[in-house]
């Protein structure tokens, strides 16, 4: 637990000392945002049907940015056998390095909230706190994955091309499940069904987070 | 030789990169405060040698043991390889508060570690850093952690002399045994007791490192390249 807290210390602060780039995946969120809007037209009875899968596909495009670069601080000046040799036990630094993905992955997810409210001209049917945790959830569903994927192609050529050919069909789950529980919250949910797209994101996550902590090691060790 | 003196035993070892053996049916071992010198031309299997010796590569063939096989082996090796292993977004003080706080250690002693190694009035991200500076930090990280065995590859490459003096003074100053991997032999050779001369991931002479030097010529006369 204390190598984690260490690893997501250390990254957190890489992240704020290189705050511009996190204000760049902002913007990149915004961008995607404003152009699925701007693809749709004024057509506001399909914007606020689609609200939910476009801040959904926004987040996911940012997270590829995010994610590629929290393996790329490791790798491009050799910090990861660094970190190795010290050592720092191989599930500290995916657990450390996750949790700091996840941090930044719900900030994006904040931040774009209110532009989809918007720019979509969506509203809040059900309670606020089950989008939050729905953004949550979901945020966690592509962190623990990514995550890992970034440690197995950070040392192979073309790496920014293979991470969401790799990523995208694995966190497809968890995309459906956030959207379904996404929708819900903003259009109305008379069938209580928020509740079993939420317990389905947790099912995943549970498994993506304990499977790519134990095989991480294995990952970098290779 | 007692056993508990010997930090590093290799024996029969080997280690290839597809079908090629970068190091190959090599015996080495390397004795509490020893200073080992590895020359040999490029692609003779240094570097190779170096990361098997740090644990981050495994060999293929024969075995290799630290320590006297006891466990918390990488907790008491450092290296210095080609890349520095540092964050290019912190500042050379931000690198060792980070990895002074993963490994538990103090940070009384930065200042004084970014001193030693003249990096003390740089408070910038180490991304506009020259290789040499860079090469400096991983010396000073080198030194934080101490280390029973501390293995450099090729520390003096991209220094400038102000550079190399400081970087021979911090040498001197790790309390282990020390193996060096180098080109620049009269810079090298002085810091260390012994020398190894490797040719096709194999030992090719052994002896003081006072004779490195000679016995590097000779491998390039034998090759015809003087």
């Amino acid at each position: 637990m204390s190598a984690t807290l260490r690893v997501l210390q250390k990254d957190l602060l890489i992240e704020w000392r290189s705050r511009s780039r996190t204000v760049a995946l902002l913007s990149f969120a915004y961008t995607i945002l404003l152009i699925f809007a701007f693809a749709v037209g004024p057509d506001s009875a399909a914007l606020k049907l689609h609200a939910g899968a476009y801040l959904w596909l926004g987040l996911l495009l940012s997270s590829t940015l995010l994610l590629d670069r929290t393996m790329r601080i490791e790798f491009e000046a050799g910090a990861m056998e660094k970190l190795m040799l010290v050592p720092v036990p191989a599930t500290g630094i995916f657990y450390g390095k996750a949790v700091a993905n996840l941090i930044q992955l719900c900030i994006v997810g904040a931040f774009s909230v209110p532009l989809v409210f918007i720019v979509c001209d969506a509203t809040m049917v059900e309670p606020f706190g089950w989008l939050a945790a729905t953004v949550f959830l979901g945020a966690a569903g592509l962190a623990a994955p990514g995550t890992m994927y970034s440690a197995m192609i950070a040392r192979l050529s073309g790496k920014q091309l293979l991470l969401p050919l790799m990523l995208f069909p694995l966190v497809v789950p968890v995309i459906v499940a956030a959207v379904k529980a996404t929708s819900l919250t903003m259009l109305g949910d008379p069938m209580n069904q928020i509740g079993s797209w939420l317990t389905l994101l947790a099912c995943f996550n549970l498994v993506y987070w304990s499977l790519c902590g134990v095989l991480f090691g294995r990952v970098v060790e290779a | 030789m007692r056993a508990m003196d010997t930090l590093v035993q290799a024996s029969n070892l080997g280690r290839r990169f597809g079908r090629r053996w970068a190091v190959a049916r090599l015996d080495l071992s390397i004795q509490r405060g020893e200073r080992l010198l590895i020359i040999g031309p490029n692609g003779c299997g240094k570097t190779t040698l170096l990361r098997v010796m740090s644990t981050l590569l495994s060999p293929h063939q024969g075995s290799i043991e630290w320590f006297g096989g006891k466990h918390g082996t990488r907790e008491n090796i450092g290296m210095m390889g080609h890349d520095p292993g540092i964050y290019e977004d912190l500042s050379a003080a931000d690198n060792l508060h980070v990895f002074a706080k993963l490994s538990g250690a103090g940070t009384e002693e930065i200042s004084g570690l970014l001193s030693t190694v003249g990096l003390d009035e740089r408070t910038d991200p180490v991304a506009r850093y020259s290789a040499g500076m860079r090469r400096r930090l991983a010396l000073a990280l080198l030194l934080q952690k101490q280390p029973q065995l501390a293995l450099l590859d090729e520390p003096f490459a991209q220094m400038d002399p102000g550079g190399i003096a400081q970087v021979s003074s911090a040498i001197q100053a790790l309390p282990g045994a020390v193996v060096i991997a180098s080109h620049q032999v009269q810079h090298a050779a002085p810091l260390c007791t012994r020398a190894i001369l490797m040719d096709q991931g194999q030992i090719r002479w052994t002896g003081p490192a006072t004779s490195a030097e000679s016995a590097w010529h000779a491998l390039h006369e034998e090759r015809g390249e003087l």
